[in-house]
């Protein structure tokens, strides 16, 4: 096994050949560039194939064909990039096609700017497509787990026939940070009897979303809440860092989570009794985290947005316990003293920062 | 007793349910029987758009894939990309590849993407209940162009075969129409090469072909391939429009 220092879209780049991606789509848009770059560079001498598509549009409905194929596929982009994909991730959920979608968020709203931002929270987990679908979002916080998330991210969109996103932002995709190539173990992941590729020896297969029949169109959203309640049940993750006895509680993920660890041990080092949760899937929402809020008597939520992952905790949390939230915005980061004094201005706690 | 006539096995046993009078069903059959023909129903994946061509997903023998309004030729180049050996086609109307798939219908002919393409143009968006498209005749009434469309406010018609035959991925691209006895039998023919031009991997196939819209012309069967002759035969130029020297030695 190899450790590489590499940008985190190399990361992902490298994790994606390895995880047998054998096609990737992609359109160039900063700051999620390096990903095409990468695989134009290297999937084409493993095998596979990489086009750069006349748009994000085209980018994702190639995605869409290929997975009916049953290759394994990828597309990446950035913010506005990723909204021009959102009709194709309709599709992909209704078609229950698994294509690995990466979101190197940048800020916005509209073209924004280039910085680390969280505000594709909300296009992310709530279905930024039409009509009401759910899609595993997975959100890593350093390089390691680029790689590793963006290889699990395959299985996942294979066991549940569903599109999966990695939510990455800027500062992730650009920083440099050792990775080590590390090899999943082979998953056991059900066959895909449901492809297409020319009907010879079997009966005639077809994938597609549509229902003219409202009969059929309520069985076939059943299924899909069915499907959604059993991701639900079965795939919410999070990091717990020194949560277990908290009387206070940060809730970040990505960029904040990890800025959050630091505020936790300098806060611990004062003697207050802070933890961090730090949501993994964002979709489901990780609300098993907060089953037990026994002894915490408040919650910080930090994003790089206007409040939206916010909300979750508060659903998760129930009015138990009082949620407050700090942000930043337009592509800055809090610094760790700042959030340390955010900390001490909310609970009424004298720390020294 | 000899059999002389029959549903060709490139189509499944569902019978269509196109509106009375509509060419579709012609459309359908001749691509049936050129799939069996040519014997690769078991190695063809179609792409069906949105709008009545949509429904064309189940009526063909082989495997099909239904994509979004007009991403039909995106979808089968994913398809095409993981699968090179496979023939894959897309059958679309002139809603899908003239207006909302026109990015699409431009760059799979300028890279060469050795897909066929299969555009029915009936000069309306027919499934939506016969509104302007590109391929609107000047003149025409339509739901949103009740006056006739007036070529001085929202431009002429589209002659996309004609278009996409100047990019150099495209290969063969042919003009056809379904009006006529010998029209269809033309049509066919066109349709033929369009698959032998993929597979033997030369580029990019189009075939366009003039269709009917009684529901929507609000007219005869009898009198829509009357209106089809007088107002879009003088339109849209008909004929083998490229046919590169590859194909030519086919």
């Amino acid at each position: 096994m190899s450790k590489e220092l590499m940008k985190g879209n190399e990361a992902i780049g490298e994790a994606a050949i390895r995880a047998g991606c054998k096609l990737f789509f992609g359109y160039p848009i900063t700051p999620s560039t390096e990903i095409v770059e990468y695989l134009s560079k290297h999937l084409p001498k493993a095998g596979g194939t990489v086009l750069q598509g006349e748009d994000e549009v085209a980018s994702i409905n190639m995605c869409y064909g290929a997975a009916t194929t049953g290759a394994r596929v990828m597309t990446a982009s950035s913010s506005p990039g990723f909204s021009l994909k959102q009709e194709g991730m309709s599709y992909l959920a209704a078609a229950e096609l698994p294509v690995v979608v990466v979101n190197v968020n940048r800020t916005g709203p509209g073209l924004g700017g280039l910085g680390p931002s969280q505000s594709d929270y909300f296009q992310c987990t709530k279905g930024g497509g039409h009509g009401g679908y759910r899609q595993i979002v997975l959100a890593p916080s350093k390089g390691q787990e680029l790689y590793d998330f963006t290889m699990e991210a395959f299985d996942l969109a294979d066991k549940y026939r569903t599109p999966v996103v990695i939510l990455s932002d800027g500062f992730l995709g650009q920083m440099m940070e050792p990775v080590e190539l590390k090899k999943r173990p082979k998953a056991e992941l059900p066959a895909k009897d449901w492809a297409v590729g020319g009907c010879k020896g079997r009966a005639k297969r077809k994938v597609a979303s549509y229902s003219l029949t409202n009969e059929i169109g309520e069985v076939n959203n059943l299924h899909w809440e069915a499907k959604f309640a059993e991701m639900k049940d079965s795939l919410q993750r999070w990091e717990s860092f020194h949560a277990e006895d908290a009387e206070y509680l940060i809730v970040g993920y990505g960029t904040c989570g990890r800025i959050a660890k630091s505020v936790v041990l300098k806060a611990r080092k004062q003697g207050f009794k802070v933890g961090l949760i730090r949501p993994i899937t964002l979709w489901p929402f990780p609300e098993e985290a907060f089953a037990n809020l026994d002894g915490v008597k408040g919650i910080l939520t930090v994003e790089l947005n206007f409040g939206q992952m916010v909300e979750d905790v508060k659903l998760a949390v129930e009015c138990r316990t009082p949620v407050y939230f700090h942000n930043r915005l337009g592509g800055m980061l809090p610094s760790e003293n700042e959030i340390l004094r955010k900390l001490g201005q909310v609970f009424d706690l004298a720390v020294e920062v | 007793m000899q059999r002389v006539f029959g549903r060709p096995k490139g189509l499944t046993e569902l019978p269509f349910h196109y509106c009375p009078g509509c060419t579709h069903g012609v459309i359908h059959r001749l691509i049936g029987e050129v799939l069996e023909e040519l014997d690769i129903i078991g190695d063809t994946i179609g792409v069906a758009p949105v709008g009545c061509a949509g429904f064309s997903l189940d009526f063909f023998a082989c495997d099909f894939v239904g994509a979004a309004h007009g991403r039909a030729q995106a979808v089968a180049t994913g398809i095409k990309r993981a699968l090179p050996d496979k023939v894959v086609f897309t059958y679309q109307g002139d809603g899908d590849i003239a207006a909302i798939g026109t990015a699409h219908a431009i760059h799979v002919a300028a890279r060469g993407e050795k897909i066929t393409s299969i555009m029915v143009n009936n000069a309306v968006f027919g499934m939506t209940g016969g509104q302007m498209a590109p391929t609107t005749i000047g003149g025409q009434i339509t739901t949103t162009s009740p006056y006739g469309r007036d070529c001085a406010l929202v431009g002429t018609p589209i002659d996309m075969p004609k278009t996409v035959a100047t990019l150099n991925g495209a290969v063969y691209v042919a003009a056809c129409s379904v009006d006529t006895p010998k029209n269809i039998i033309q049509t066919k023919k066109c349709l033929k090469k369009a698959f032998q031009v993929q597979q033997a991997g030369l580029g990019y196939a189009l075939v366009s072909i003039l269709s009917t819209c009684p529901t929507n012309w609000g007219l005869s069967p009898a009198d829509s391939l009357k209106w089809l002759q007088e107002n879009m035969l003088p339109v849209y130029e008909m004929g083998e429009l490229k046919v590169t020297e590859e194909v030519k030695a086919l």
